[in-house]
């Protein structure tokens, strides 16, 4: 099956008053339709910066692509028009953030900002899109859907801020999803919940999952598959069930050795 | 130099706290008027002996008393200024010692010169400085903002009476398009306006500039990318929206540097408004109008402000709605 | 009991230099260069100054600049209507300028820093009183204020210095108060007032070195508005005794000129605008410097 997303030799630096860093160094991964892949490393990594990479979101004056290419089918994403691009953006690939809260904006309603994806993209007007976003909610797992589309960010619980990034970010049928350590800000218990959400939504649309993460333990619950950076390169692929048996790589096992299990006294 | 004064964020919740917070606030505009109105009094006094600064030198001392008790001032300070109050509460503020006539009718008559001016040096500032916000905002550190940022520049260091008179030197002398002084037509207008504007646009242009650039390094906006908007919806819709709550603050405050500033520009052009009418009360020691003249100036500038912070509580759903 | 003495660290924030800082920025290295030599010119004005400022002549003048028609090498920037050298009069004008400015600014800043920590530091109904007083005192166009007070007070140096000092406090209570606020709960506080320092002690050694950097900046930017402030007052002919050479009152004689004599309009306000400006982007330079997160450039 040809994979949905496949990112090829990519190179990504930033070019800074004093120095270059070098934060994205020939990297290649692929994600299939229907697959939840992990990409897994230390901050610095460049981990964010290839994800970022998918949408060309990296802030462009200190950020260059120097090499490779990301692609979506045929298309490259890194020689795309804006128009293009912009069309693929919330379409055909949906990425969500970190901190739910600074990643909303504080000032609109929540289904204001759900909206703003189906009128962009499916010139929905705004009492359409105020009707269309009342499922993307639900499906979301968002109780009370019309009370909550009429409140703020602030307004909201974390985890139910992320809900609505996830709703958000699937109202528009993406093909492709990334997620940037979605779990990190929350609850641990909340975590949980939100990552079978991902899990489950990604299997009933089969959309291709791109899951940044540092924390292991996120890899083993619901990745199929994956990558381990170190330092802008890639030093492991595999299934997880493979590498977590049997890390090829000194730094892969450096990881696992560092993640606290519980021990059964 | 202004200040950025966003009170103290309450945090209502419900509508009724909204309303309680605008009681307060209203309830400490008039506390604040009341301490103003007692600094202008006792400001007023300051100077010493306002009877013998009236009288020519070679006054008698009979015609000293004679004057002292007509004006009441023989009483004692207690009494007089218990006497001042209960006439503010009358809205009577006195007589005024040139003109011979109620101070609130000779301020009144003089006021809406006043804030004509203030208005139409408001809008111009405005409809200046906000596009030049954006720009500088938007090619920040291109050639659009360094100009953008230069003429904030001169216009924060440049007095603004020497701009009036610059421009009365190139318009009215040189070009001579305009009128160097006088009131009543829109051309009367032009050149005051544009000397009261030059400061705020400078300080407005300044911080929109920095709210918006602030705004659009946020997360939000990131997000409102990777939903696929455009530059221009981006700005407008989320940059701009809330970039200008904070502006919105200073605007108020703007305004009663405004004020301010028209006494200078009344002076420079002549301008029949409360601003001159001030300076010659000062100059002529007519301290009923003194006294009057900064309260009325503090008044009007307490109101603004006043609704300048309720609209903030209305306008930011965080204040407005709590959690 | 023994007295132990521990060397608690002051938590002084690095900065980096301004001389470096000002080497890197052209426009700022012009902007002190004017500054150092209008300093210069105030503090040597007998000795720079081609003639006496009060000095009148009446068969030269309004006579115009040098370099146009009529103009002599005498009197460089030209005389106004009594035969006075305006180079002379502009020289001697900045050194109430100046004067004025840096008293001014340094009076306000004494007493808005002392507020701004003591109101900070100690927090409170005290604090609240005293930003309500802030908030009052904002309430006054403060050139209204000046006027009023020197309008009745009668004119004096010393008077306008005072009032515009006494005005001016509020940004520097502002900006101390905030710094204090989020120094209080650091550790090198905290462990001071652990092992018993005294708070005006703490407020002395550890808390008003690290303000001072945002203070030089307020100071800055306040030096240039009381110029611009003095001249205002000098211009409507309140302040600074008349025989006293000001630019704000060179600028309200030149411009009962403007028809005939434009430069005695203009170039005091050219000084104005100069000295004004040489500030404004040496405090501007110094805010890049103390606090870099805090210059939006």
């Amino acid at each position: 099956m040809k994979p949905l997303l496949r990112i090829e030799e990519l190179s990504v630096d930033f070019r800074l008053d004093t120095e270059t860093v070098h934060a994205v160094d020939s990297v290649s991964l692929t994600v299939e339709e229907g697959e939840t892949l992990a990409v897994v490393g230390e901050s610095g990594s460049g981990k964010t910066a290839t994800a970022l990479s998918v949408l060309r979101l990296n802030p462009e004056p200190p950020c260059v692509y120097s090499g490779g290419g990301v692609f979506l089918g045929d298309r490259d994403v890194l020689k795309l028009s804006e128009k293009d691009l912009r069309g693929i953006r919330g379409n055909e690939v949906a990425m969500i953030f970190q901190d739910p809260m600074s990643s909303l904006n504080p000032l609109k309603r929540v289904g204001v900002q759900i909206g703003e994806v189906l009128r962009r993209h499916q010139g929905a007007t705004r009492s359409e899109a105020r009707q269309a976003v009342l499922p993307a909610l639900r499906e979301a797992g968002i109780p009370d859907a019309e009370r909550r589309a009429g409140q703020y960010p602030h307004q909201l619980s974390g985890g139910l801020r992320q809900r609505v990034m996830i709703a958000m970010a699937l109202v528009g049928r993406p093909k492709v999803l990334i997620a940037d350590e979605p779990t990190t800000a929350l609850d641990v218990t909340v975590q949980a919940q939100i990552l079978d959400l991902l899990v489950d939504l990604g299997q009933r649309h089969g959309m291709a999952i791109m899951l940044i993460t540092h924390d292991l333990g996120v890899v083993a619950e619901v990745a199929d598959r994956v990558v381990v950076m170190n330092r802008g390169q890639v030093v492991e692929t595999g299934d997880v069930l493979d590498v977590f048996d049997r890390p090829a790589d000194e730094y892969t096992r450096a990881l696992l050795r560092a993640t606290p299990k519980l021990e059964l006294t | 130099m202004t200040e950025l004064s966003v009170g103290a964020a309450r945090v209502p919740t419900a509508a009724s706290g909204v309303l309680r917070t605008v009681v307060t606030k209203i309830v400490t505009a008039i506390i604040v008027l009341l301490c103003v109105a007692t600094v202008a009094f006792f400001l007023v006094r300051l100077s010493g002996d306002p009877v013998k600064l009236l009288l020519p030198p070679d006054a008698t001392a009979d015609q000293e008393a004679t004057l002292r008790a007509s004006l009441g001032l023989d009483r004692p300070l207690i009494t007089q200024y218990l006497d001042y109050l209960a006439g503010l509460l009358r809205l009577d503020f006195g007589t005024s010692l040139v003109y011979d006539q109620p101070v609130a009718d000779v301020l009144l008559e003089r006021l809406p010169a006043t804030l004509q001016l203030a208005a139409a040096a408001m809008v111009l500032a405005l409809v200046i400085s906000v596009p030049a916000g954006i720009i500088a905002a938007l090619r920040r550190g291109k050639a659009g903002d360094t100009g953008v940022m230069t003429g904030v520049l001169i216009g924060q260091s440049t007095p603004p009476f020497w701009v009036g008179i610059l421009l009365i030197l190139v318009f009215s002398v040189q070009l001579k398009v305009l009128p160097a002084s006088g009131y009543g037509t829109f051309t009367h207008l032009v050149l005051p306006s544009i000397t009261l504007a030059a400061y705020s646009v400078a300080v407005i242009a300044r911080l929109l500039r920095s709210s918006l650039i602030d705004v659009l390094s946020s997360d939000y906006i990131r997000t409102a990318k990777a939903k696929g908007l455009g530059t221009g919806g981006i700005v407008l819709s989320h940059g701009l929206r809330n970039a200008s709550l904070p502006v919105i603050t200073v605007i108020g405050l703007e305004f009663g540097s405004l004020l301010g500033g028209a006494i200078l520009t009344e002076q420079v052009f002549a301008w029949p408004g409360s601003g001159r009418l001030t300076i010659e009360a000062i100059t002529n020691r007519d301290f009923p109008m003194v006294q009057a003249a900064v309260l009325f100036f503090a008044a009007i500038f307490v109101v603004v402000n006043l609704l300048v912070d309720i609209s903030y509580t209305v306008l930011d759903p965080r204040v407005r709605l709590g959690r | 009991m023994t007295a132990i003495t521990v060397a608690i660290p002051t938590g002084r924030a690095r900065t980096a230099s301004p001389l470096r800082a000002v080497l890197r920025n052209k426009l700022a290295l012009v902007a002190v260069v004017v500054l150092a030599l209008m300093l210069l010119a105030a503090v040597f004005a007998p000795l720079l100054a081609p003639h006496d400022p009060n000095a009148q002549d009446l068969l030269v003048r309004l006579r115009p600049p040098a370099w146009m028609a009529g103009g002599t090498s005498e009197h460089l920037l030209g005389t106004d209507q009594l035969g006075r050298d305006l180079l002379s009069r502009l020289i001697y004008g900045s050194r109430i300028s100046l004067l004025v400015g840096a008293s001014a600014a340094l009076l306000a800043g004494i007493i808005g820093a002392t507020i701004g920590l003591v109101s900070g530091f100690l927090g409170g109904w005290f604090d609240r009183v005293l930003m309500r007083i802030a908030d009052i005192q904002l309430a006054f166009p403060s050139i209204l204020l000046a006027l009023a007070i020197v309008g009745f007070l009668g004119s004096g140096l010393w008077y306008v210095i005072i009032v515009l000092g006494f005005t001016g406090w509020v940004s520097y209570a502002r900006v101390v108060r905030s710094e204090v606020l989020s120094l209080r709960s650091r550790e090198f506080v905290t462990e001071a007032r652990a092992i018993g320092v005294g708070n005006v002690t703490i407020m002395r050694r550890h808390l008003l070195p690290n303000v001072m950097a945002p203070l030089a900046t307020i100071g800055t930017l306040h030096v240039a508005s009381a110029i611009v402030a003095e001249a205002s007052l000098s211009y409507l002919g309140m302040g600074v005794p008349k025989e006293i050479v000001t630019w704000g009152a060179m600028l309200a004689n030149g411009q009962l000129y403007l028809g005939t004599a434009w430069w005695l309009a203009v170039f005091p306000g050219v000084a104005l605008m100069c000295a004004a400006l040489a500030v404004n982007v040496t405090g501007d330079v110094l805010r890049d410097v103390a606090d870099p997160k805090a210059y939006r450039r």
